[in-house]
């Protein structure tokens, strides 16, 4: 049994300490919103936080995670969707699948955190995560929307809302 | 099968996920069974397209498969168009294969591929669109006693001006739906359209930024088990033996099954503890026949069928071989692409239940009857007794369309413990090793030129696999397989080449390998555009051609082909030197093709250091679509293909070594990531007058406009794929 801290809450878990962090989320938790794409680390679909750190999940034992620290994942990130960087990813429209972009969220978020201004060059070191539908320009145009104050209509790309706004 | 009960089971309630351990559980909705409470509370259908609620929501039934192409939404648009409802109140919603097949296919083909999904179907969803409208104000001008044609409708409101009364969708929804279905309706005129064409926001894209978005991989039942599986790594060979013996009392372990004759699968409490008892179980196979198959022979083997005497013509103008024969000149060159895997970012994935008299599946697909017909077929029970439940696909590139191998794997563990539903969940390598992979060819191009330097005779000879061999065998006839020649056919709205030689022989020698062969994203239009497309250039540069100028020449009797060309040697700049890029040299290349339907052209801006690092800055992409249903979507279809295209251009490479398959994940199966991705400028340029596909066609300008622009760079010619294999250091 292990004690994990996630979205703010006390969670008990029961699995072996050498469980991933990411199964114990999706098959303990019943947090899906993290994602199963790799096992080794290399696409990013399991991203979450640990104390703010993008971790990927997938590879990260239960036995290496104390239960003071503060593990975020997608559902976590604002109780209605209403954190900036998931507000610019509705407005302009990135996801296609979808399937990767709740780490592709998690990373950006991260990366915004620890540089609010990211150049190009920040973006793609931060942004490593695998995208099979090929969103990264919409990716990239989101975190400059964010990076320049959130408002949508930078990235040009004149969606039109249901609501009957503009972005 | 009465129609409530059909009604009922399309209808969504609530449903509990969680897990089997307790802790938190997540409502959310999912299509299923029927119970009594889901009944009253249903709607009843307008039409088999339309629901509208009380409260006016409208529900768009949308038969085709939403994997992130936009395809639930540009359907929905269609069919709003017609309706005249209020767009800020539409919603979608699956119908069930089994039930499309109790309704004897009221929805058509659920199949999603072939970038058919739009241009298949517009005709048949407007009309469904235009006909619930004229049911709902039959209903209303009967209500008011005045006759039909005195009403007008918009955006869900329906008025009569002389009385000044008004309704609205809402209310005479019930009305409405007591009333026949009318055979003849009228569809709007392209002008008149407000949905159609607009740059609308996706209907799906919310859920997709909060977790809410439930894929097959997520999906949880109640006392549902977990299982993963392992298939021979050798494709054909058979599983021996295992010694269960080495996994007994593992935690959460609870069986161990036999999959047909080539796999094992263990079943437990969660798809961890199966995985990692799975990995723990001693396996023998029976390699079989192909355990010393290899690349590199099979290599041999396309490279012998180049000259072979015996092909299958695909387009046939003239006599080129004689023209090539008594050319003054001859270029040849010899291309090649190698299998691939889809690599959807979910893995394959479904959970079954089965009972003595029904099967169920959950399962994200691309084409939910096939999904059926595979689920009755491994049941053993008549599809009437069946149903497969459609769920979000986290990415399909074809592989979840044409066969369903892991829904019969699903389907056999669950006849294994009848009512208790079993998730199957396949690991990246088991996904990796039993992909359905792009077919491996060469191609041997030769020109016949004369003193002028002007093309006498081209010949282009394809050798290799076919897909409809492996998949379709009965959709080849005379020993032609017609998909092999995407975008080379004489004529045709599909794919036909754009050029007009004197003498042309376009002919395929198929050779086909053990390594089972899928329609990938592009299919076969994304080897022969490179293959085509790239010795044009060739041509171009032996005769001291500029490649638009001699591309426009051949294209006299093509005119869509070469406006999209014109359109990207306009936006690019062709013809004027590029800006450097830090300092970097930038040189283009152009490709055009046309492919599903839709014409479509590229030019990429590149630069190679001396040290041979390739940077691909920008590509300008045009594409007539004949109508683009939402031009903002076909714009991310222009970029989504051409990450996938260039990523199979860069890396992607699926290399066999005794008989089984080298690449196992992502950290020998690279993929493009962002640094990678260029600027993308898009065109949407449609013409009008026919309805093309937009998923698919642009992925195929992508690599040869990016290869034709390394040749100006480098003069290095890239005949074999992927490129990071190949160094382009200057030499």
């Amino acid at each position: 049994m292990a004690t994990l801290k996630v979205n703010g809450q006390i969670r008990q878990v029961d699995a072996d300490p050498d469980t991933p962090l990411l199964w114990a989320l999706r098959e303990q938790l019943g947090l899906t919103g993290t994602k199963y794409g790799c096992g080794i680390a290399a696409c990013g679909a399991c991203t979450v936080h640990i104390d703010g750190v993008p971790v990927r999940s997938c590879v990260r034992p239960l036995s290496t995670i104390e239960p003071n620290q503060d593990i975020t994942t997608i559902e976590g990130l604002s109780p209605d969707s209403s954190h900036p960087v998931q507000k610019a990813w509705v407005a302009l429209d990135v996801p296609q699948c979808g399937y990767c972009q709740s780490g592709m969220i998690m990373a950006a978020v991260a990366l915004l955190k620890e540089k609010p201004q990211p150049t190009d060059r920040d973006i793609d070191d931060a942004m490593t995560n695998i995208c099979r539908c090929g969103t990264y320009n919409r990716v990239r145009a989101a975190i400059k929307v964010v990076a320049q104050g959130g408002n949508p209509r930078v990235a040009g790309l004149a969606i039109q809302h249901a609501d009957g706004s503009s972005t | 099968m009465n129609e409530a009960v059909l009604d009922a089971r399309i209808n969504r309630r609530q449903f509990l996920v969680g897990s089997a351990a307790g802790g938190l559980s997540l409502a959310f909705h999912i299509p299923f069974s029927s119970d009594a409470q889901a009944q009253q509370a249903a709607a009843p259908e307008v039409n088999a397209w339309v629901v509208v609620r009380p409260d006016d929501t409208v529900v768009i039934r949308i038969a085709r498969s939403e994997m992130g192409q936009g395809t639930l939404t540009g359907l929905a648009q269609m069919v709003a168009e017609e309706l005249e409802c209020d767009w800020s109140k539409v919603t979608t919603e699956y119908p069930t294969p089994g039930q499309n097949l109790a309704r004897k296919r009221i929805w058509g083909n659920f199949s999603t591929g072939g970038s058919r999904g739009i241009r298949e179907s517009h005709d048949y969803v407007r009309r469904g669109g235009a006909a619930a409208r004229a049911m709902l104000v039959q209903a209303a001008a009967a209500a008011w006693n005045v006759p039909a044609g005195e009403l007008k409708v918009q955006k869900g409101i329906i008025r009569h001006a002389a009385s000044g009364r008004s309704t609205s969708f809402g209310q005479v929804a019930a009305a409405a739906s007591k009333l026949p279905v009318p055979e003849r309706v009228s569809l709007k005129d392209p002008k008149d359209w407000t949905l159609i064409g607009k740059r609308l926001a996706r209907l799906d894209t919310v859920d997709k930024v909060n977790g809410r978005q439930i894929y097959g991989a997520d999906l949880s039942l109640p006392g549902m088990l977990n299982a993963a599986i392992r298939d021979c790594p050798v494709f054909g060979g058979k599983l021996l033996s295992y010694d269960e013996s080495a996994i007994r009392g593992r935690k959460g372990v609870r069986k161990v099954v036999r999959v047909g004759d080539s796999a094992v699968a263990v079943v437990a409490d969660t798809w961890w503890q199966a995985k990692t008892a799975l990995d723990a179980l001693p396996i023998k196979w029976d390699l079989g026949q192909h355990a010393q198959a290899s690349s590199g022979a099979f290599g041999k083997v396309l490279r012998d069928a180049l000259n072979a005497p015996a092909a299958v013509d695909g387009n046939r103008q003239g006599d080129a071989q004689a023209a090539i024969a008594g050319a003054a000149r001859r270029i040849e060159a010899v291309y090649g692409y190698p299998h691939q895997n889809h690599a959807t970012m979910e893995p394959m994935n479904a959970i079954a239940r089965f009972t003595a008299d029904r099967c169920e599946v959950w399962t994200p697909t691309q084409n939910g009857e096939a999904a059926l017909a595979a689920t009755a077929e491994a049941s053993g029970l008549p599809a009437s007794k069946c149903e497969v439940y459609k769920m979000h696909l986290g990415g399909g590139f074809g592989r979840r369309g044409a066969v369903h191998d892991w829904v019969r794997q699903a389907v056999a563990i669950a006849r294994e413990m009848p009512g208790t539903p079993v998730k199957l969940l396949w690991s990246r390598e088991e996904d990796m090793l039993h992909g359905r992979f792009h077919p491996v060819t060469q191609c041997k191009m030769t020109a016949g030129l004369d003193a002028q330097g002007n093309i006498t005779g081209l010949h282009m000879r394809i050798a290799g696999q076919s897909i409809l061999a492996g998949i379709f065998p009965q959709n080849i006839r005379n020993g032609r397989d017609p998909v092999m020649f995407q975008g080379l056919n004489a004529g045709g709205g599909e794919a036909m080449i754009g050029y007009g030689f004197p003498n042309l022989l376009i002919d395929h020698a198929m050779r086909n390998p053990h390594v089972p062969p899928g329609f990938w994203r592009g299919v076969n239009l994304n080897q022969n555009a490179i293959y085509l497309e790239c010795f044009i250039d060739e041509i171009a540069a032996a005769t001291g051609q500029d490649p638009l100028a001699l591309r426009r020449k051949l294209m006299a009797a093509y005119p869509k082909h070469r406006a999209v060309l014109d359109a990207v040697a306009e936006r690019a700049g062709w013809g004027r030197p590029a800006p450097d890029v830090n300092g970097q040299k930038v040189f283009r290349g152009l490709a055009q093709t046309h492919g599903f339907g839709s014409y479509v052209a590229a030019c990429a801006e590149v630069s190679v250091s001396n040290a041979g690092e390739l940077r691909i800055h920008r590509i300008v992409a045009a594409t007539d679509c004949g109508y683009a249903v939402n031009p903002q979507q076909i714009e991310a279809q222009i970029e989504g293909s051409f990450a996938y295209g260039l990523s199979a251009a860069l890396f992607g490479q699926c290399t066999v070594k005794d008989g089984k398959i080298e690449q196992t994940n992502f950290d020998t199966y690279p993929v493009m990531q962002m640094r990678h991705m260029p600027k993308v400028e898009s065109i949407v340029m449609p013409s009008g007058g026919f309805w093309g596909g937009v998923g698919e066609p642009t992925i195929a300008v992508a690599a040869p406009a990016v290869l034709n622009a390394i040749f100006a760079a480098t003069g290095k010619r890239i005949r074999e794929l992927p490129l990071g294999s190949q160094s382009l250091r200057r030499a």
